[in-house]
């Protein structure tokens, strides 16, 4: 089948994908071989030299048409009430290959409905058990649910016991399903295919920036699905990315709010807020204002609040459960220097406070590919079942440090072709990551984790900002650590700050989309836009600057992000120098020139040698406790204000803690 | 309107027939092995809407108070040693071969039948995930997932022991136990099943049963073959007293063209020199039906060969040459 589609010749298929194994049960790829007795199916079968393949001949139609018929004999007539019509692989093909008439005159069987969870939705009367959704379950996700039960005519895909897809990545079943077998719950019955429209962009859900499709119609999204990009998400995204857009409807800030004379906030016009801003601003000095950005604060955002703080006097930047010790000097510092794609090659990957199935489900499902592939996984930090058999060995830097001692592990990272150290923010997150870090280098350096050609140095991140902030230098300067508690508080969609950075007396101006944490404390609220509402950049956990880009307008009065800081900044009479998205894309590029190449890693230098001689002096003082790395995530499904607000989320949580329960 | 009624009647009231076990199910709490097992032959048959010989309907779980996570199921010492055994029969690397016969040990173990903690407990033996055991055990049906008498009785229903009078055993049983296939007696001794060719042909008709009285240590699986329907019936009889009956052919004591069940009777043959009792009656000729030579033409069908040749049809000849070569 491959040797046709690079001759350009399409094959219908309905079980054979490329990123799964090779089922070879649907028939629908049969093709003519010359010297074979009978038709077969080109996806099983290896090409060999001299090889004829004929897929234009009657015979090959006359098969195409009996395996359609037999397919179309037990599946249900009910397209026009089905939510895959219009992107059905069946409906297509037998538009394509079926005939023109069916010769069953029988019942057709009927399938009971399996409950999979509040994701999706069933109608397993339509099955044609290609078995795609099991064979993803088992090899991708590493969820051993799903199976086909019974035999004959009997037989059916589900779970046997009812249960719900114990998986991150359960929403990739409805793009796998060539049938309206497996449909998503949320989106049922609200759209039809050919009436919206697709934007592509990145998701922020995670730092992983998977590449979707947003599907609009009119104002709403009505549903989110991926875009293969082989170097970030191959084809698959989290089941948070997929479906946490429903949280785009619910809580939004649509107007401009300043805390009135009663103490609730009132709506009011852009002039007032902004006023309202200017006076609060105008009345304290420099280093009494904070500004501090959060989770899915875009690039242009946190590079228009950077120059405005420096303008006003203040260096006290930074970014919500901040890791204080990454310094943003130095790229390889921060970043998954062996790239996502580059994992695959790894072949001993050490984990250390990370658990990658909840902070980048997709990038685990990578490692799981890789692991599979005959890589050695093994984990220090809080035990956790990541899909796949992890050497465990132990929670927390006392662990790393007989490492360090000489250890298997050791001698293993240092026999490695390509061994590959992942930092997850249950390091980056803790008081003293400094020392902890300190102890990494010395094992990367021990064990030769960085060589020619190779960089097995990675940091894993948990927020869609974060790489971003650290390539602006989006931190506290170093004055500011002298500075008083702040009296003002500058927010950039902050809502899981830490309560110590926002004193109870601060005035706190909060810029961002969802009323949640942040826009409950504020005195001025000013509304900005969600990812799916602006073309704004976000660079991904290796480096990778992408783009989303608007697919639905903004919400009310709601303002581009940039935009807002750029007319405060005009209200302070301390205009910004840019006043378009290219303007400040091209401030952006001055700061670090791999903003304006899209799409693409620029592999940083390896400088952590020399630059962590003085990391060590530092570290020096600071004492490593014993505590274990813990994830920062504890719930994958409610991890920001999207997320939190969305219901079907929301269902997922309670689904999952009912499983636990069983 | 009216016209239309008779037709699409029948084929609602197929569809409720089939589905309405499956459906009512939750609503109602019952389970529906217990109502299989316990209701009157009519439902529980037009329950049966899928063609296949186990006696369970559905290849998915239902909670049961008799079968849900809590029931208890473990091996019992003398069935680990056997455990140990089977899996010191495959290498290490390949504990999952051991599937098979674990779920089968497992099985006499319980009376007959797989609970839902006995297929865990088997796939947490094989170090497999629990779905492939379930898999498997929905797959085989000899594998019963719901509760069963203690004497499975399996009657062949395949060709040659149906030629030789099947439906007559089955009819026998099932008016001697007033049970119809997939049911239960409500003594809970027999459970009736249909079975495909197990290989007895030559002593056709013939049944299983699989003996579920007493566990592992006694269970076992015999042959009864050469049977007429009352034969079938003493069979069930000595069964219920908690004796043996004959295993094997009823009649023959080796394997020789002694005589066969005919019209429901045992007919000796009449020479024991070895020809068959069908040669005798037929002249010491084969009765037939014959198998028609396929190089002479049929009687009755004019041959073509002799026909004068066809007009030459409009695609090319050689076309035609190569289809009358086929």
């Amino acid at each position: 089948m491959a040797a046709c589609s690079a001759a350009g010749v399409d094959i219908p298929r309905f079980c054979y994908h490329q990123r799964l194994s090779i089922a070879g049960n649907c028939r629908m790829c049969l093709v003519e071989v010359e010297k074979s007795p009978k038709p077969v199916a080109s996806c099983a079968m290896p090409a060999g030299p001299g090889m004829n393949i004929k897929t234009d001949t009657p015979l090959v139609k006359k098969a195409r048409e009996g395996v359609m018929e037999f397919l179309l004999i037990n599946h249900p007539l009910d397209c026009p009430i089905c939510d895959q019509g219009g992107e059905c692989d069946l409906q297509d093909q037998s538009m394509h290959f079926g005939s023109d008439r069916g010769r069953f005159t029988e019942m057709k069987r009927s399938v009971q409905d399996k409950n999979l969870g509040p994701l999706v939705k069933t109608v397993m009367t339509r099955c044609i058990h290609c078995t795609r959704c099991v064979r993803f379950a088992t090899e991708v996700a590493g969820v051993q649910d799903l199976g086909m039960t019974g035999r004959g005519n009997a037989s059916e895909i589900g779970t046997y016991v009812e249960k719900a897809m114990e998986s991150e990545l359960s929403g990739n079943v409805i793009d796998l399903c060539p049938v309206g077998a497996l449909t998503s719950k949320p989106y049922a019955f609200t759209a039809r295919n050919w009436e919206l429209k697709s934007t592509e962009s990145v998701d922020v859900s995670d730092a992983m920036g998977q590449n979707i499709r947003v599907d609009s119609r009119g104002v709403e999204v009505m549903r989110i699905v991926p875009v293969q990009n082989d170097a970030v998400n191959e084809e698959w995204i989290s089941d948070k990315a997929r479906f946490q857009y429903d949280g785009l409807k619910r809580q939004r800030l649509n107007v401009p709010l300043v805390k009135g004379s009663k103490g609730l906030l009132e709506s009011a016009t852009w002039e007032e807020a902004l006023v309202a801003a200017k006076d609060a601003i105008s009345k304290v000095k420099g280093n009494e204002m904070s500004f501090i950005a959060g989770k899915l604060a875009d690039a242009e955002s946190l590079i228009a609040l950077k120059d405005l703080a420096n303008r006003l006097g203040s260096g006290n930047l930074k970014v919500e459960v901040s890791a204080p010790h990454l310094d943003a000097d130095v790229r390889s510092n921060y970043l998954a220097n062996s790239t996502i794609s580059g994992i695959d090659r790894a072949d001993v990957i050490l984990l250390i406070g990370s658990n990658p199935r909840v902070e980048a489900p997709v990038f685990n499902a990578r490692i799981r590919k890789t692991f599979l592939d005959g890589a050695h996984v093994a984990m220090v930090g809080e035990q956790a079942d990541l899909t796949f058999p992890v050497e465990h060995l132990g929670t927390g830097p006392d662990a790393l440090a007989a490492i360090l001692k000489g250890s298997p592990m050791l001698k293993r990272l240092k026999k490695a072709q390509r061994p590959a150290i992942i930092v997850g923010p249950g390091v980056l997150n803790r008081p003293d990551s400094a020392a902890v870090l300190q102890q990494v280098h010395e094992l990367v350096e021990k064990a030769d984790v960085v060589r020619e050609g190779w960089n097995g140095y990675n940091v894993l991140h948990d927020t869609a900002s974060r790489v971003a902030a650290l390539d602006i230098g989006f931190m506290p300067s170093a004055r500011s650590a002298s500075a008083p508690a702040p009296k003002l508080v500058y927010l950039l969609g902050s809502d899981d700050f830490d309560p110590a950075d926002v004193p109870a007396d601060a005035f706190v101006i909060y810029q961002g989309h969802h009323g949640d944490n942040g826009a409950a404390r504020a005195n001025i609220v000013l509304p900005g836009a969600a990812y799916t509402e602006k073309n704004a950049t976000y660079v991904n956990f290796e480096g990778r600057t992408q783009r989303t880009k608007a697919a639905v307008p903004r919400v009310g009065d709601a303002r581009s992000d940039w935009s807002i800081i750029r007319a405060l900044s005009e209200v302070l009479e301390k205009p910004l120098p840019y006043s378009t998205t290219d303007e400040v894309r091209a401030r952006l590029a001055d700061m670090a020139p791999h903003f304006a190449q899209v799409d693409t890693v620029q592999s940083p230098m390896w400088l952590n040698g020399e630059y962590f001689q003085a990391f060590k002096d530092r570290a020096g003082k600071a004492a490593v406790e014993k505590q274990a790395f813990s994830s920062s995530i504890s719930n994958f499904f409610q991890t920001d204000v999207i997320s939190r607000t969305s219901i079907n989320m929301a269902k997922c949580v309670q689904t999952r803690a009912s499983l636990a329960h069983k | 309107m009216l016209r239309h009624i008779g037709r699409f009647g029948r084929l609602v009231a197929s569809t409720l027939r089939n589905r309405l076990p499956i459906e009512c199910c939750p609503s109602t709490g019952v389970s529906l092995q217990e109502q299989a097992c316990s209701s009157g032959p009519s439902i529980a048959s037009a329950a049966r809407g899928f063609a296949t010989n186990s006696h369970d309907i559905l290849n998915t779980h239902r909670h049961a108070s008799h079968n849900n996570w809590e029931t208890p199921f473990d091996f019992t010492p003398e069935n680990y040693e056997r455990v140990a055994e089977v899996l010191a029969r495959f290498p290490t690397n390949y504990k999952q071969s051991a599937c098979i016969p674990l779920l089968d040990l497992a099985q006499q173990q319980n009376n007959g039948w797989l609970s839902l903690n006995a297929m865990n407990k088997v796939a947490q033996i094989i170090e497999v995930p629990p779905i492939r055991v379930y898999e498997v055990a929905t797959f085989y049906t000899m594998f019963n997932r719901s509760p069963i008498g203690k004497y499975h009785i399996m009657v062949c229903g395949t060709t040659p022991c149906m030629l030789c009078g099947a439906r007559s055993i089955s009819a026998a049983i099932k008016d001697h136990l007033n049970i119809d296939y997939g049911q239960t007696t409500s003594d809970g001794l027999f459970t009736l099943g249909e079975m495909e060719c197990m290989g007895s042909c030559v002593n056709a008709p013939m049944i299983a049963v699989a003996d579920y009285t007493n566990g592992t240590s006694s269970f076992s699986y015999n042959y009864y073959e050469d049977l007429t329907p009352a034969d079938a019936v003493k069979i069930l009889e000595t069964l219920k007293e908690g004796k043996k009956p004959k295993v094997g052919s009823q009649y023959r004591e080796v394997a020789s063209p002694a005589g066969q069940v005919q019209g429901g009777k045992w007919v000796p043959a009449a020479n024991k020199a070895g020809r068959t009792l069908q040669f005798e009656a037929s002249g010491g000729k084969p009765p037939g039906p014959f198998c028609r030579n396929l190089d002479e033409p049929a009687e009755g069908v004019e041959s073509k060969s002799a026909s004068p040749p066809p007009p030459p049809p409009p695609p090319p000849p050689s076309k035609e040459g190569t289809k009358a070569k086929a």
